[in-house]
């Protein structure tokens, strides 16, 4: 029930605004675009294909946002430690706390 | 491959498991329930287990639709196939998995016309292109796979197409999560989300296993990545006594879900009473029927199904497996009688089935193999 | 030497599609029926080509039957897989090539100008890979008993100086080396049916792997443990076989196992794993510590060789089994094709 992989739109069908062509590294495939007609995807948006139907528009926007809580993992904690060991609880630095945005 | 390498970087992996390892309480054992098959199978194909310390543990669900599909409902799609005009078209998930003379690969290797599609729409594009034959779909799926049945039985409709139906095997997620907590053996500390399912059901139906139950949930996705920031989260929520539903697979999830993909659903399914899941035995409202507005299309409704029930051999302990009380080794069973060669029950055949994903890439491993490949 | 009375193993009741795959349930029809009643009691391991010492010299002898659907893809056709795949079984136990016979069974009603694109195919195959058809046979049978055409042949060639394939010569410590990236063949036939709907860039690698072999064989001689061409059952199915004959483990370094784009795409999309995908134009050597540097670099500096890696090494454990490292630190076994690749959607 979850093989579902991230892939670009690359065209719409000429003949039947349902369908797009969209590419997954080189591999091209018609998608049923029919799942998201409420909003529907525009070329070079990326979507989420599971048995040949875009089931999800992907947000670069929470991707990146993502990335941003993994890698600041641990360097927050990092950061405390340093803080306390100056005695500077009451001044955290500026962006204290990003790292923990859920 | 964007928005998939970036969630396998070795470097962000390390950082999450160190993170991993320094939430666990070494005073506790955390047991944590992945339902769906496809994070089992994420779990073991990326090797997360030997990333994890001894005291977080990972129990498999039962969100695995081909696992939970009773051999009698593959008799009968089978059965109803039979006839030498049919087509019999499935996942290739499907092919394998025995029914009580045969699976699908072996029929077809005794000359039924069975065809292997990726999509529903491809069952339905050689209903197009063979109008002299009568395409039979064997639909499987939870919520993430329905709603392409649903719109291709929409477009079936309004093509008028005739020589198509679908065996609609359709379930869903929440009763087989009510199954697994009401059930007596098992004590479970948190979950691990379906995420592809939430693309369509949003994130709100897991409410009350927070609310209710008092166990957090985090709707996950599926690379490395994702499957270990969700842990992390589960483990904050464990420290800090919470019980919340979080979205870890927010680039993906949206929290209300798809309102066209359940407008699809609901257009053309409907619950049925009961359905029996293998191992788990009969759940009320819990797998989905075709509507009678789209009878011509339901292969259930236009033709003749014989219905059978098949009982799993007594040895096989498909069902605590299924429900996690079980480990796949500790079955009788495993890897003797049952293997994926000849497997005695589906959990051995599906390649999301706990039993199959743990022979095949897990129970050889070496012991030292985590010690030594730690970073 | 075979006795009439010789029992075989093989219990199953019917021949399936999956027996000729090259994965597990080809080897117990291999194992099972034909080596207890044509090879005698114990046979040893099964290699891509025999031995024979006739008068002194010692030749390899191949055997190899061809069907494929389509006949014709991306980058090639049946006619020259027959050429190349007979070349390259005597390749890579060592052996030139030197001269093929071919038999064709054809069925009734198969166009002329398509037999004539597929001999056209071989002879050209033939002269690239310098090896001689030296003759053949013809059968015709009915519509419906072939699918329009089946090519076998056997080969011949001549063994190199300096190499002696064993598994048994296989130690911990000697390395893995791969000629190129994996799955082009596999995925192109795949694409090329149709059933998916999927397009791609590709084509299928198809060549004669000879011009490295012996290239190989020269930089490390008798560093050279051990070679086979991972066709069907892909790179996994290839490896398993050698760990169960040589008794060690196999632990490939994920990261180092070149493929392409594209092939990687696909596999993800359909669920496959890319070390089942059969291969034609590559070859797998395990090479000797001393010599693997060599060796690497040799092969990258012959044309054809460019993207060859060295992907993995040999161990004590797991014992007999291929385990598949990832950078984190993850890891997992993989095993033998147990049927074909199916597409997954779960």
């Amino acid at each position: 029930m979850c093989l579902a992989i991230p892939g670009k739109i690359v065209e719409l069908d000429a003949e039947n605004a349902n369908l797009a062509l969209v590419d997954v590294v080189g591999v091209r495939r018609k998608v049923d675009l029919g799942l998201l007609q409420d909003a529907p995807p525009v070329p070079g948006d990326w979507v989420l294909i599971h048995v040949g139907f875009a089931m999800s528009k992907i947000s670069e926007a929470d991707a990146a946002d993502q990335m941003r809580t993994l890698t600041m993992l641990g360097e927050t904690a990092a950061a405390m430690e340093e803080v306390r060991g100056y005695g500077l609880e009451e001044d955290p630095p500026e962006d204290y706390g990003k790292g923990w945005k859920q | 491959m964007k928005y998939v390498d970036e969630f396998r970087s070795p470097e962000l992996i390390s950082k999450a498991g160190e993170e991993i390892r320094k939430l666990a309480d070494p005073k506790q054992h955390y047991r944590i329930m992945e339902v769906c098959g496809g994070h089992t199978h994420a779990i073991y194909r990326f090797g997360l287990k030997d990333l994890l310390p001894e005291n977080v543990e990972l129990i498999h669900g039962p969100g695995c639709p081909v696992c939970v599909l009773p051999m009698g409902r593959i008799d009968d799609g089978l059965a109803l196939a039979a006839e030498p005009n049919f087509i019999f078209a499935a996942f290739g998930d499907m092919m394998r998995v025995p029914g009580t003379h045969g699976s699908p690969l072996e029929y077809k290797a005794r000359g039924m016309d069975v065809r292997i599609v990726y999509s529903p729409s491809d069952a339905l594009k050689l209903a197009r292109n063979n109008p002299e034959k009568h395409v039979m779909f064997f639909a499987i799926g939870f919520e993430t796979t329905a709603p392409s049945t649903a719109l291709t039985l929409v477009r079936a409709k309004a093509e008028g197409l005739r020589n198509f139906s679908v065996f609609c095997n359709h379930v869903t997620i929440i009763p087989a999560i009510r199954a697994i907590l009401d059930s007596p053996d098992m004590r479970l500390d948190g979950f691990v989300g379906p995420g592809h399912v939430s693309t369509v059901i949003g994130c709100r139906p897991y409410d009350w296993i927070a609310k209710d139950e008092g166990k957090p949930v985090v709707v996950s996705g599926f690379e490395p990545l994702d499957i270990l920031q969700s842990i992390v989260m589960l483990l904050r929520q464990l420290r800090n006594g919470e019980a919340k539903v979080e979205n870890q697979y927010k680039r993906v999830v949206p929290w209300e879900g798809n309102s066209a993909a359940l407008r699809a659903m609901a257009e053309v399914f409907e619950l049925r009473p009961y359905f029996e899941w293998r191992g788990l035995g009969f759940i009320s409202q819990s797998a989905l029927k075709i509507r009678a507005s789209y009878a011509e299309w339901d292969s259930e409704q236009r033709f003749i199904v014989p219905g059978v029930r098949v009982t799993d051999p007594k040895a096989a302990q498909c069902g605590e497996v299924l429900k996690g009380v079980l480990k796949p080794a500790q079955c009788k069973l495993f890897g003797r009688e049952c293997t994926p060669e000849q497997p005695v029950g589906a959990l051995m055949v599906s390649s999301e089935g706990s039993c199959a994903a743990y022979y095949n890439y897990e129970h050889r491993k070496p012991v030292t193999i985590a010690s030594s490949m730690a970073v | 030497m075979a006795t009439p009375a010789a029992k075989i193993r093989f219990r199953e009741p019917q021949i399936e599609m999956a027996h000729g795959a090259g994965g597990k349930a080809s080897r117990r029809l291999v194992e099972g029926l034909f080596a207890p009643l044509l090879f005698g009691a114990s046979p040893g391991p099964l290699g891509d080509a025999a031995h024979i010492q006739i008068n002194g010299t010692r030749i390899a002898m191949t055997t190899d039957s061809f069907v494929v659907k389509p006949l014709r893809f991306p980058g090639g056709s049946i006619g020259e897989l027959a050429i190349n795949g007979t070349v390259n079984d005597l390749a890579v136990s060592g052996a030139r090539a030197e001269a093929i016979v071919v038999t064709f069974v054809l069925e009734a009603g198969l166009p002329t100008e398509i037999l004539e694109a597929e001999v056209r195919a071989m002879g050209e195959a033939a002269e690239k890979a310098g090896v001689r058809i030296a003759g053949g046979d013809t059968k015709v049978v009915e519509h419906g008993a072939a699918d329009k055409m089946y090519i076998s042949t056997t080969g011949i060639g001549r063994l190199l100086t300096g190499v002696e394939i064993s598994p048994q010569s296989v130690q911990n410590g000697d390395k893995v080396l791969l000629s190129g990236p994996i799955g082009d063949h596999g995925i192109t036939i795949l694409l090329a049916r149709g059933d998916l709907d999927l397009e791609a860039d590709l084509r299928s690698d198809t060549r004669s792997v000879f011009p490295l072999v012996d290239k190989l064989v020269q930089a490390a001689g008798a560093g050279v443990r051990w070679m086979r061409d991972p066709t069907r059952g892909g790179v996994a199915t290839s490896l398993n076989e050698l760990a169960r004959d040589c008794g060690h483990g196999i632990v490939l370094f994920e990261e180092k196992i070149p493929i392409r784009d594209s092939v990687r795409g696909a596999c993800e999309l359909l669920g496959l794993d890319p070390l089942h995908i059969a291969n034609e134009g590559q070859f797998l050597a395990i090479v000797s510590s001393e010599h693997a540097e060599r060796a690497l670099e040799t092969l990258r500096a012959t044309p054809g060789g460019e993207e060859a890696a060295l992907i993995g090494e040999v161990r004590e454990q797991p014992a007999s089994c291929v385990l598949v490292t990832a950078l984190y630190g993850g890891s997992r076994i993989v095993d033998m094709l147990v049927g074909d690749p199916l597409p997954r959607i779960c």
